[in-house]
């Protein structure tokens, strides 16, 4: 369970979710300090472990720093629900083995608060504050098998035994 | 039914007669790109893993770029990891800082890319080296361990978009006006998990270098990567810099290769062009922006940094002042004496430039032009997201080496026509 923390608003990038300025490290604990400063400065002192982001479209635009997943996996978040995702953020929540949920309608049926419980398997999002399920397509085998692997590495390591 | 030249290119990576977009593929990889920013926490990774070896010490190159030379402490441990590894591994293509450039500047120019290849890079940008009909895509650190360790790694082939770009470029006007131009069209997303091929006469037209400039942005329309076929011109490109390996294999798209959407462009009526804050989608017409006053012009980047663009850019600003800070930084050493041997430096100088060592630095907000609250860039690189040189409140406007030029004359966003 969590509670979610809605943006209502499409193309949050990687700067947004961790500038440049803290690119200087790749230490989880450090980058989380900084997750979506630039969106909401509040963002780290309101978020909590097992939190849920919910933005619109186009959710990691722009570059490829896996910091941003380690930034906002740092800050506690288990998962990010959007519309839609921008490709290689969308790469390297999986093999990172982050949960990253495509969602046509969970911004709409999301506010800001809500508590809410995931059924990744199901492809269910149940919305305990607003008494209703968001239901959608799972995540395809083989991302989930290498998140259930633990990400991309423990994966090959796995398959070449 | 036909395959684009992305599907071919992918299917030989992974030994198939044909692949289709949406096919999950684990495709060989040709090129490795490492970089300093993702390089180093990979290289972490393979070794809490114990998977630290390297699949092919020939096929992966180094250089660091974003921040180097070391901006800071914590830099410097960056580099210093990737230093530490690339020298244990006895990385054959290491370019150490002295030779050390923009990565995709300096792949290109070092003759690293060869057409019908896979390259992939841990940075967002690799979708340059689709300019030589070439398979280039960003990636971030697992995967580039990954790469690193196996030389492979899965990728979901890409449905294919087609640009058809007819005409010819207008003075003044150059291949950053017409990707803007593509960008505003399509949006930011218009080309989410896209092959972007750019095909037509303008091209033709096209140095290597502005094709490049082209294809860097690819990913500004959420692309995976974008391409553009052989011809004469990345032949005689390739015959100049290709090294080591100089055989290839040349691909091109199908008569009846299937594309999901199929824009076309009249290049000539296209105007030098301004994407305004904060994404690179927001391009407009310089005659709809002109007279907005700056604070600082930047002139470098995979996106312009290379010495066509610095020509551009000192042709302009010749027997002139800039009216701000304006910094010039040559992407690679190569492109820096060059510049410096055909005195363009010079030109720099006379006009109040200050011209950096070749790095990614301000680009990304790193260092050497940071943006202060409230201050207004104009920008020959490809990214104007919130806090992308700077503060957060601080706005980037991206244009063409021409425009930027044009605009540090007078200190506010200017029609480079104006000084032609
Ligand atoms: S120049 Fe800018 S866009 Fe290009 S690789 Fe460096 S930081 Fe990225």
């Amino acid at each position: 369970m969590g509670r979610a923390h809605v943006y209502k608003r499409d193309h949050t990038n990687t700067d947004e979710i961790i500038p440049a300025r803290y690119l200087n490290t790749d230490d989880e604990a450090e980058l989380a300090k900084h997750c979506l400063e630039d969106l909401d400065k509040d963002f780290v002192s309101k978020v909590r472990p097992g939190d849920i982001i919910v933005a619109g479209e186009d959710f990691g635009c722009g570059s490829s720093r896996e910091h941003a997943v380690w930034a906002i996996r740092g800050a506690g978040v288990q998962a990010v629900i959007a519309k839609s995702f921008a490709r290689i953020f969308y790469r390297n929540a999986i093999n990172n083995g982050f949960y990253v949920i495509e969602s046509p309608d969970g911004l709409e049926k999301i506010n800001d608060g809500d508590e809410l419980e995931i059924d990744y398997k199901a492809g269910v999002i149940k919305n305990i504050t607003a008494g209703i399920d968001i239901k959608f397509n799972p995540l395809p085998d083989f991302a989930l098998e290498i998140i259930n692997n633990g990400g991309l590495l423990e994966h090959i390591t796995k398959q070449q035994k | 039914m036909g395959m684009t030249i992305t599907e071919k290119i992918l299917a030989k990576a992974t030994g198939k007669e044909k692949v289709v977009p949406g096919e999950l593929i684990n495709a060989n990889i040709d090129v490795v790109l490492f970089i300093d920013v993702t390089g180093p926490p990979a290289v972490s990774m393979l070794a809490e893993k114990g998977m630290d070896k390297v699949f092919d010490k020939e096929k992966i190159v180094v250089t660091p770029d974003h921040f180097q030379p070391a901006k800071d402490i914590k830099s410097a441990e960056l580099h210093k990891r990737l230093d530490e590894w690339a020298r244990r591994h006895n990385i054959k293509y290491y370019y150490k800082i002295g030779r050390a450039g923009v990565c995709h500047a300096l792949l290109p120019e070092q003759g690293h890319i060869r057409p019908g290849e896979v390259i992939i890079g841990p940075d967002s940008h690799t979708c340059t080296y689709g300019a030589f009909a070439a398979f280039g895509t960003g990636v971030g650190s697992t995967d580039l361990a990954a790469a690193i360790a196996t030389g492979r790694l899965w990728f979901k082939v890409p449905a294919s978009m087609r640009f058809i770009l007819n005409g010819s470029l207008g003075p003044g006007v150059y291949s950053k006006d017409v990707i803007l131009t593509v960008i505003a069209r399509i949006g930011v997303d218009g080309a989410l998990y896209r092959a972007m091929e750019f095909v037509g006469p303008t091209l033709a037209e096209m140095s290597m270098e502005a094709r490049m400039t082209m294809t860097n942005m690819a990913i500004e329309a959420g692309g995976k990567n974008g391409i553009i076929g052989f011809d004469k011109e990345t032949e005689q490109y390739l015959d100049e810099h290709l090294k080591d390996k100089t055989d290839y294999t040349i691909y091109e798209s199908d008569e009846d290769a299937e594309y999901v959407r199929v824009e076309e462009f009249d290049c000539s009526i296209i105007e030098p062009m301004v994407a305004l804050p904060h994404l690179p989608g927001n391009g407009v017409p310089i005659s709809e922006c002109a007279g907005k006053t700056m604070d600082q012009a930047y002139i470098g980047s995979c996106t312009n940094g290379r010495i066509e663009d610095l020509r551009i850019a000192a042709k302009i600003l010749k027997g002139k002042q800039a009216a701000i800070r304006t910094i010039v930084v040559p992407a690679t050493p190569t492109i820096w004496k060059q510049a410096n041997d055909e005195g363009l430096f010079d030109i720099f100088y006379e006009a109040g430039c200050v011209i950096a060592a070749p790095t990614c630095g301000a680009c990304l907000g790193g260092f050497m032009g940071v943006l202060a609250a409230g201050e207004k860039c104009v920008s020959t690189t490809n990214r104007n997201f919130i806090g992308r040189m700077g503060h957060p409140e601080s706005q980037v406007f991206l244009a063409s080496p021409a425009t930027a030029a044009a605009s540090a004359i007078e200190g506010k966003l200017e029609d480079p026509r104006k000084y032609l």
